[in-house]
């Protein structure tokens, strides 16, 4: 263990109310160079508020400090790898948070005039370019403000083509290896959700599907590569059974740092996709967001994007909002514009064989633990892996330690977890993710981890289930959390 | 372990018929396989529920389980008790924490339900799978 | 590749490892009519000055160093630097959502303090992790509205911002949820309490009242709270001008409140990424959306934070979620708790105040056209010239003017929408209002 952490002192903290003391200040105004206004009479008496009771004042020192001792408590990308499976978690270049904080950008109002605003429309436009080549597409919306945002929009796309074809239909496929938004979308969207088994390995059942496809089917929504890390071989062939009776393939492009380079959704037989950029893209998740839910579509939804989008005329972008068929906004605004200019300065960074390189490099990470991991984790499912590997603990569970209790040792051992218990189809899933960003050194390092904690389970499966041992914080009491909620200080 | 005077569904679920009134219940191997417990959701008094329809959840750290109505009828009374301690129903599945009393709408429907020994058999079954 | 932190000979190594002779075996099992057969065709990769150089001419083709007048929901707020050193420290903005409570106390424990002080802002008893913007927190309210209500009508003013009731509009479409929009008042451009109490019925699940509303003005959402709960709706309250809560009484009558937190510290960014909210009553915590932390203990008994009542999110409950939101803007989120930190309470009064009297002096000089008090906003009307022409007389001074209102409310042909903050100075609304 001592070779990728030992103990070193971390500090505690209070909240900021319990730092709080009246009259200590973080702030200050510049002197105000207009008349003072009597608040109560301008505003009317009954509208002014006393004060905002419980809020801290504290000083721009005691601020600093806070959040610097809390950000200690974090583990981050920064820190080391984090092989959270489906979520991308790749090096965040810095020189992207330099970029989206130029004035001329950060600053930019969305209401400012066309003609002050063109740099920032060519950075979007730019992106949608780099976008529609990279995924074989034909149009693409960079409005949805992340992932699960991006789905509803895609969904909704669906509905409107088959309404203006007379008729939306009612149901949604979903392979039962489908991260949990699929399914939360299409109810959203007014759908009925279709669970699809998947086959013995693990893929698309073609079979179940054209036995599940009827008239009355709206789309599919499928991940490719699917959430076991596998290409879906069969995916022009499922499209095709969709295609044949009027209905839609949507891609959750969730695993889209598989392909890029390397295969594109357009070619093979996708209508509609997401993308996250926070994922494929390197955009920072920063705790949990913002992220960026671009969809890219095929010409017969183009039509029907949200408004607005981007229209050429002459040498300059305007903003196009007479688009009658459109199925309206998604967002206010343009979307996370923020976000759009660190995935260009990401993609420019690259470059087009750059990417296809760090695809590569991604999938060579994921295939290469999985060479070092199998002798000592049950691989339920034994396809080529893509850019992830999905173990289950079946080996484990044999000593009473489940993939929870493996994935909290990991922290001892100087790691984030993996992702835990998904896929749903895999019982007691390690879902592993390494990405392209990690360099032999570190991955040999989580390996030997692994291999180490496999071992452990076997001698010492009690001190494992108690894991982790060395975090300032032990395992927390969700149960009560859930109990009896208390979400505010 | 089972009351003998209670009938159980294969989801679970036991009933205790008193005349026109069933008391509602989940059994202590579903409390066992849920673990924690965290959350019940129960009917509103006054809803009607049918024989093999959701009635209500449960709800652990990071599941939810649907509960099935053992019979059908109309709902009388909830448990307030499991509003505040959701923890009773790890406890005392069979006794303190039952769910809901219904109104049958046919007393006869409990009698096609599994007695508590042909409930434990199927559980032993189960579990062995 | 800077990025790619692997030389060409441990590349080779582990393909050895691996039995692979070169890359390309990585993808022989993808069947040929799924690849892609020649190399993207995107420029070659570039360095890390020519990225900049690039964006830099990119920020050069926009609006720099020009005062501005625009609000109508995105507002030019000073950021204080201490903001962006905090979110910049790569635990913050290179972690993910906090799954692993042991090693994300961090996160944990700003989020919960982000919620404390939304509540204490809002005067709500619960408020979640954040929602994507405000646009976007607005039907997730009306729809978390829908669940405790058990019925499906909304009524929207129509002096929530246009945006927000559009999108309210694309996701309520496809649910069954009818939305209609009331009236406001002509001469105090607050809503038609009239027309809310003609189309208000026991269908409405919500009633949906901006404030301070799109035209900047104070909106009498106590009443229209009133006349919802009489039918047994519930009063949603929305705002997109988070610095007006420093002065203004909070909606404590209200049942929801959504709103944007653009102002606490986020650059306008040209429309994202910002950072919305959900706060309510804390009887309604089962039925929000989104990401929620609890306090709790952990196993040697301290104090611990971490992420609760996940059933109610996709992942767990899958198509009977109550939303499919997955990732929020945590990062944005922390930006505004950083900002409230710094301000404080005597801060943020004094900041809403600045930013009252700043806006009320620039109406001074010009001629409002609604009656009823506003915070930092208000509608001018431009007399016999058009909006767009003075914009562009402003635009020949080095000035954003307002936001012409024809495009929203064709009856507000001759009016626009102009806003001050703190950043506004005296010399430029002079400027500004020798153009009316």
């Amino acid at each position: 263990m001592e070779r990728k952490v030992r103990s070193h002192p971390t500090q505690n903290e209070s909240l900021l109310f319990e730092i709080s003391s009246p009259g200590k200040k973080g702030y200050q105004l510049p002197d105000l160079d207009v008349p003072p206004l009597d608040m109560a009479a301008a505003l009317g008496e009954s509208n002014v508020r006393r004060e905002i009771e419980g809020f801290p004042e504290v000083s721009e020192v005691e601020v600093i400090r806070h959040f610097t001792r809390l950000s200690t408590w974090n583990y981050a990308i920064d820190l080391g790898v984090y092989p959270l499976g489906s979520c991308t978690m790749k090096y965040n270049p810095r020189v992207n948070e330099l970029v989206a904080r130029l004035d001329g950008l950060a600053w930019a109002h969305p209401y400012q005039p066309e003609s002050l605003s063109q740099g920032a429309m060519e950075v979007m436009a730019h992106l949608e370019r780099a976008l529609l080549e990279i995924t074989g597409m034909d149009a693409v919306t960079l409005q949805p403000a992340a992932g699960a945002h991006g789905e509803l929009t895609g969904i909704l796309l669906v509905r409107a083509l088959l309404e203006k074809r007379g008729n939306p239909r009612r149901r949604i496929i979903i392979p039962d290896s489908a991260h949990g938004t699929n399914p939360a979308t299409a109810a959203i969207a007014g759908y009925q959700v279709q669970n699809l088994r998947s086959n013995e390995l693990g893929g698309i059942d073609l079979e179940g599907l054209a036995r599940a496809v009827d008239e009355d089917v709206a789309a599919m929504m499928v991940t490719n590569p699917n959430t076991l890390g596998v290409f879906e071989n069969d995916i022009a062939k499922a499209a095709g059974i969709l295609h044949a009776k009027g209905a839609l393939m949507y891609m959750d492009g969730a695993n889209m740092n598989a392909l890029v380079g390397i295969a594109r959704p357009g070619d093979f037989g996708i209508d509609v996709m997401h993308l996250n950029l926070h994922k494929t893209f390197s955009t920072p998740h920063g705790g949990g967001g913002p992220g960026g839910g671009p969809v890219a579509v095929k010409a017969p939804l183009e039509a029907l994007l949200p408004l607005p989008r981007l229209k050429r005329i002459g040498d300059e972008w305007a903003w196009d909002y007479d688009r009658p068929e459109s199925i309206g906004r998604v967002r206010a605004f343009y979307g996370n514009f923020g976000v759009l200019v660190r995935a260009l300065a990401y993609t420019l960074a690259h470059g087009g064989n750059g990417l296809r390189n760090a695809t590569v490099d991604a999938v060579l990470n994921a295939v290469y633990l999985r060479k070092k991991l199998e002798a000592h984790y049950e691989l339920p499912y034994s396809s080529p892996n893509m850019h992830e590997v999905v173990f289950s603990d079946d080996r484990q569970a044999k000593h009473g330690v489940r993939t929870g209790d493996i994935a909290k040792r990991l922290i001892d051992y100087g790691f984030h977890p993996y992702t835990v218990s998904f896929p749903l189809i895999v019982h007691g899933a390690l879902m592993i993710e390494p990405t392209e960003t990690e360099s032999k050194q570190e991955l040999d390092l989580l390996a030997d981890a692994l291999i180490a904690i496999a071992a452990e389970v076997e001698s010492d499966p009690e001190m494992v289930k108690s894991a982790p041992h060395s975090t300032r914080t032990s395992r927390v009491d969700e149960v009560t959390a859930a109990r009896r909620p208390k979400v505010r200080f | 372990m089972y009351p003998e005077n209670y009938r159980y569904t294969k989801e679970h679920e036991w009933v205790m018929v008193e005349g026109e009134t069933g008391t509602v219940g989940i059994t202590d191997h579903a409390q066992d396989a849920l673990g924690d417990i965290v959350y019940v959701d129960l009917p509103k008094v006054g809803t009607r529920v049918e024989m093999g329809k959701s009635l209500g959840s449960v709800e652990s750290v990071k599941a939810v389980s649907d509960i099935y109505a053992p019979v059908s009828g109309e709902v009388t009374e909830i448990n307030e008790l499991l509003a505040t301690a959701p923890e009773k129903l790890n406890e005392d599945p069979h006794g303190a924490a039952w769910l809901v009393k219904i109104r049958l709408s046919d007393p006869a429907e409990a009698a096609g339900l599994l007695s508590a020994a042909d409930y434990e058999a199927y559980v032993g079954e189960e579990s062995s799978q | 590749m800077r990025y790619l932190p692997k030389s060409d000979s441990e590349r080779q190594a582990m393909l050895a490892a691996c039995g692979l002779a070169s890359p390309e075996e990585l993808f022989s099992h993808l069947p040929p009519e799924t690849r892609l057969k020649r190399p993207l065709d995107l420029a070659a990769g570039i360095s890390e000055y020519s990225i900049v150089d690039y964006f830099r001419a990119r920020a050069a083709e926009c609006a720099n160093g020009y005062p501005s007048f625009l609000g109508a929901g995105v507002y030019s707020h000073y950021r204080p630097v201490v903001v962006d050193t905090v979110v910049s420290r790569g635990e913050f903005l290179t972690s993910y959502t906090p799954y692993q409570a042991e090693i994300a106390q961090g996160t944990l424990t700003a989020i919960f303090e982000f919620q404390t002080m939304i509540c204490q802002l809002t005067g709500m008893e619960a408020a979640n992790a954040s929602m994507y913007d405000g646009s976007t927190a607005t039907p997730e309210a009306a729809m978390m509205a829908v669940r405790i209500t058990g019925r499906n009508r909304i009524l929207a003013a129509r002096t929530v911002h246009p945006e927000y009731r559009e999108v309210l509009r694309t996701y309520a479409k496809h649910q069954g949820l009818p939305v209609e929009e009331f009236g406001y008042d002509p001469a105090t451009g607050q809503i038609d309490l009239e027309d809310l109490e003609r189309r208000i019925s026991d269908q409405t699940a919500a009633v949906l009242v901006q404030s301070p509303n799109f035209f900047g003005v104070i909106d009498n959402w106590r009443a229209a709270a009133d006349l919802a709960h009489r039918k047994g709706a519930l009063l949603v309250f929305l705002f997109t001008e988070a610095v007006s809560l420093g002065i203004l009484e909070p909606p404590a009558g209200a049942d929801i409140v959504a709103g944007e937190l653009q102002s606490f510290a986020i650059s306008p960014s040209y429309g994202g990424p910002f950072a919305g909210i959900i706060a309510a009553k804390e009887k309604y915590l089962r039925q929000m959306p989104g990401r929620l932390v609890g306090q709790t203990t952990d196993s040697r008994g301290h104090r611990a934070f971490c992420l609760t009542l996940a059933t109610r999110e996709q992942h767990i409950r899958r198509e009977k979620a109550t939303s499919n939101i997955c990732t929020n803007q945590a990062l944005i989120a922390l930006m505004a708790t950083v900002f409230m930190s710094l301000y404080g309470k005597q801060g943020l009064r004094e900041l809403a105040e600045q930013n009252a009297a700043k806006a009320h002096y620039l109406a001074g000089r010009l001629k409002r056209r609604f009656s009823a008090p506003f915070f930092n906003e208000f509608v001018a009307e431009t007399g016999s010239r058009r909006p767009a022409d003075i914009n562009q007389a402003l635009l020949e001074r080095k000035i954003v003017g307002g936001l012409p209102l024809e495009r929203y409310y064709p009856e507000l042909a001759g009016c626009m929408l102009l806003c001050a903050t703190e950043m506004s100075k005296r010399s430029d609304m002079d400027r500004l209002a020798e153009v009316f």
